[in-house]
C-alpha cells in the first residue's frame, strides 16, 4: 500500500523560474490497485511520480510504502521496492550491454551485488522463458547489445525488467508516449498482462485520455500541482474520454484569462 | 633486439596503466586526471619502500593500495562534494605532486643497488636461461627475457582478473553505471559508491603500473606521470581500432595490444631520429586525430552520398 501525505515540491525557489510543481498532494493506493494519473503538461503528474520514485527529496509531506516511511530514502534504496519504466525508451536499459546482462542487472534489483557471475548458464534458461512472453523473438538474441534494438523492444524489455522481481509498486511514467501508435498498443497490452498476472500495485502517469479511460481501476486527475478529481470503482468504469474532455474544458474556463490576453487572442484568432 | 625487448617490456608494464584508463575512461566515461598523479605515486611509494629494504612484492602491493586511496579520493570529491569530474581529478593530481615529493624526499630516487622485482626476475632469468638465449636467430640476454616475461605475466594476470571482475554482479553494475546511470539507480545500484570503487580500482592498477615501471627503469621521478592519461587513451583507441568489438574481453585484449604496439611505434620513431621532446606533442596530436576522425569520415560519407544522389 502506498500512502502519499500532503507532499510539496517547488523547483528553483525564490528565482524568476520558480515552479510550484506539487502543492499538497495526498492519496492512498491499496494493494493490487492500478491507478492512472492524468493531467496536462505542467500539471505535476510526472513530478509526483518522480517524488515517489525518489528522484528528488520533497519539501514537505510524507511518503509511506507498506507503512514504512520512505520519504528520506535515496532513489537507489527505494528501488528495492519500486519498479520503474521511463517515458524515454532509452532510459531504462544500458545500450552497450547485452540483453542477458541487462536482465541480470534487473534480476538483482535492490539486492547486494557481490562477486558471483552476473550471467550464468542456469539463468539464461530463465531469461529465455520469461523473455518469450514478450513475443518479440528476442529469446534467441540474448547476447545482442540492447542499443541495436528498437525503442518499442527496449520499452518492452524495461517493463519486463521492472517487474522481474515482483515490486511492491510499479511506476510507469508515460511509458508509451514516445512510441509509434502500433508499438504503443503492443506495450500497453503487455503492461496489462504483466500487471494482471502478478497483481502489481501500479501508478501510471499518462496524458492520453483514452489510456486513462481504458486502463486501471482508478483515475486521478491533476492540475497545477494538485489532485482535482479522483474516480474509482463503478464511477471509473463508466467514465468515457468525452467526460474527461469536458472536465478539462471546465478547468480551462476556471483559469480565468485576464482581459488583455483575451483581447489579444480574439484579435489573433477571430 | 635489445631495443625491441625493452620496448615490449615497457609496453606491457604501461598496458596496466592503459587498463586502468580503460576502467575510468571507457567503463565509467570519466576523464580521470588522477592518472598522471597516481602513476608517480605508485612509483614513489614503491621506490621509497625499496630504499628502506622492504621486500619488493610488499612494496609493490603497498604502492597499489596507495593508488587505490588516491582514486577513491577523486571519486569522493566528485560524488560527495559534486566537484566536476575533470576538476576533482586535477585537484588530487596536483596534491599528489607534493605528496610524491614528500614520499621520495627529493625529485628523483634511484634504485640501482636495491633489490627490486626486476632484479629478482633477472636473477631467476640468469639461472633458467643462462647468459644469452637464441630466439629466431637473435641472441637475447637471459636477464632481459626474464623481465619481459614478468611484465607480460603481470599484464595477463591483471587483464584476466579484470575480465572476470567485469562479468560479476558488481562489475556488471559498474559497467551499467558508466553506460546508463539512471537505469542502474532505478534497479537499486548506488551509482556514487560505484564511481568511488571504480576510480579506486582504476588508480590502484595505474599505481601498480607505476611501481613496476620504477623498478624496471631503476628510478622513480616526480615528473614521470606527465601525460600518462593521454598515453592510456591513445592505447585504448589503438586497441579499439585493432579489435573494434564492444565486448569486454576483446576490449581488454585490445587495450593491452594497443599499448604494446604504441610503445613499439614510439621506439621505432625514436630510433629513426625523432626528437624525444616531441613525444608528448605527437601523442596528444594522435589522440586528437583519433577522436575527430570518425566524425569527419562520417561527414565525408554523407557528402559523397548526397553527391551521388544529385
Amino acid at each position: 500500500m502506498l500512502e502519499v501525505r500532503n507532499i510539496y515540491k517547488t523547483f528553483n525557489q525564490d528565482t524568476p523560474d520558480e515552479v510550484k510543481a506539487l502543492q499538497g498532494v495526498s492519496f492512498t493506493i491499496e494493494d493490487g490497485s492500478f491507478v492512472a494519473v492524468l493531467g496536462t503538461n505542467g500539471s505535476g503528474k510526472s513530478t509526483m511520480l518522480n517524488a515517489v520514485a525518489g528522484a528528488f527529496q520533497v519539501d514537505a509531506g510524507q511518503i509511506l510504502l507498506d507503512g514504512h516511511d520512505i520519504t528520506r530514502l535515496p532513489e537507489h534504496q527505494r528501488a528495492r521496492y519500486v519498479g520503474r519504466v521511463f517515458q524515454n525508451p532509452f532510459s531504462g536499459t544500458a545500450p552497450d550491454m547485452s540483453i542477458a546482462e541487462n536482465l541480470a542487472l534487473a534480476s538483482m534489483r535492490g539486492q547486494t551485488r557481490g562477486l558471483g557471475w552476473a550471467v550464468s548458464p542456469r539463468m539464461l534458461d530463465e531469461f529465455k522463458t520469461r523473455i518469450r512472453q514478450l513475443n518479440m523473438g528476442l529469446e534467441d538474441r540474448l547476447s545482442t547489445m540492447i542499443g541495436k534494438l528498437s525503442g518499442g523492444q527496449r520499452q518492452a524489455l524495461t517493463l519486463l525488467m521492472a517487474s522481474w522481481l515482483r515490486p511492491k509498486l510499479l511506476l510507469l511514467d508515460e511509458h508509451t508516449a514516445a512510441l509509434d501508435p502500433k508499438t504503443a498498443k503492443k506495450v500497453i497490452e503487455l503492461t496489462e498482462s504483466i500487471i494482471q498476472k502478478d497483481h502489481l500495485t501500479t501508478l501510471m502517469v499518462t496524458h492520453s485520455m483514452q489510456q486513462a479511460v481504458n486502463l486501471g481501476d482508478r483515475l486521478i486527475m491533476m492540475n497545477k500541482g494538485q489532485i482535482i478529481h479522483d474516480f474509482r470503482g463503478e464511477e471509473k468504469r463508466r467514465l468515457r474520454a468525452n467526460d474527461l474532455l469536458a472536465l478539462f474544458d471546465e478547468v480551462r474556463r476556471k483559469e480565468q484569462i485576464d482581459h488583455t490576453t483575451a483581447e489579444m487572442l480574439s484579435q489573433a484568432y477571430v | 633486439m635489445g631495443v625491441l625487448i625493452g620496448a615490449l617490456t615497457i609496453g606491457f608494464i604501461l598496458s596496466l596503466l592503459a587498463l586502468g584508463v580503460y576502467i575510468s575512461f571507457r567503463v565509467f566515461n570519466y576523464p580521470d586526471m588522477t592518472t598522471d598523479g597516481s602513476v608517480t605515486l605508485g612509483a614513489a611509494v614503491a621506490a621509497a619502500l625499496l630504499v628502506y629494504k622492504v621486500d619488493p612484492l610488499t612494496a609493490t602491493l603497498v604502492a597499489t593500495l596507495a593508488g587505490l586511496a588516491a582514486g577513491a579520493t577523486t571519486g569522493i570529491l566528485h560524488t560527495r562534494f559534486r566537484i566536476n569530474e575533470l576538476l576533482s581529478g586535477i585537484l588530487v593530481m596536483t596534491a599528489l605532486y607534493s605528496v610524491n615529493l614528500h614520499i621520495m624526499g627529493r625529485s628523483n630516487l634511484p634504485l640501482l643497488s636495491e633489490r627490486t622485482l626486476a632484479s629478482q626476475a633477472e636473477d631467476v632469468g640468469k639461472r633458467v636461461f643462462g647468459e644469452t638465449v637464441q630466439i629466431a636467430g637473435w641472441s637475447v640476454a637471459g636477464t632481459d627475457l626474464s623481465v619481459l616475461l614478468l611484465s607480460f605475466f603481470a599484464a595477463v594476470v591483471v587483464g584476466v582478473i579484470l575480465f572476470v571482475f567485469l562479468r560479476t554482479n558488481l562489475g556488471t553494475a559498474m559497467r551499467a553505471t558508466g553506460n546508463n546511470p539512471q537505469m542502474i539507480r532505478a534497479l537499486g545500484g548506488n551509482t556514487d559508491l560505484m564511481v568511488v570503487c571504480g576510480l579506486a580500482l582504476a588508480n590502484g592498477i595505474i599505481a601498480l603500473s607505476g611501481a613496476l615501471l620504477a623498478q624496471y627503469q631503476g628510478f622513480a621521478d616526480v615528473q614521470m606521470g606527465l601525460g600518462m592519461l593521454v598515453w592510456g587513451i591513445a592505447s585504448l583507441i589503438i586497441g579499439e581500432s585493432l579489435i573494434g568489438v564492444k565486448s569486454v574481453g576483446f576490449l581488454i585484449t585490445g587495450t593491452i595490444m594497443g599499448c604494446v604496439l604504441f610503445r613499439l611505434l614510439v621506439a621505432i620513431a625514436l630510433r629513426w631520429g625523432m626528437n624525444p621532446n616531441d613525444l608528448k606533442l605527437i601523442t596528444a596530436a594522435f589522440v586528437f586525430a583519433a577522436l575527430i576522425l570518425p566524425g569527419l569520415l562520417a561527414k565525408l560519407r554523407i557528402k559523397e552520398r548526397k553527391a551521388a544522389h544529385a
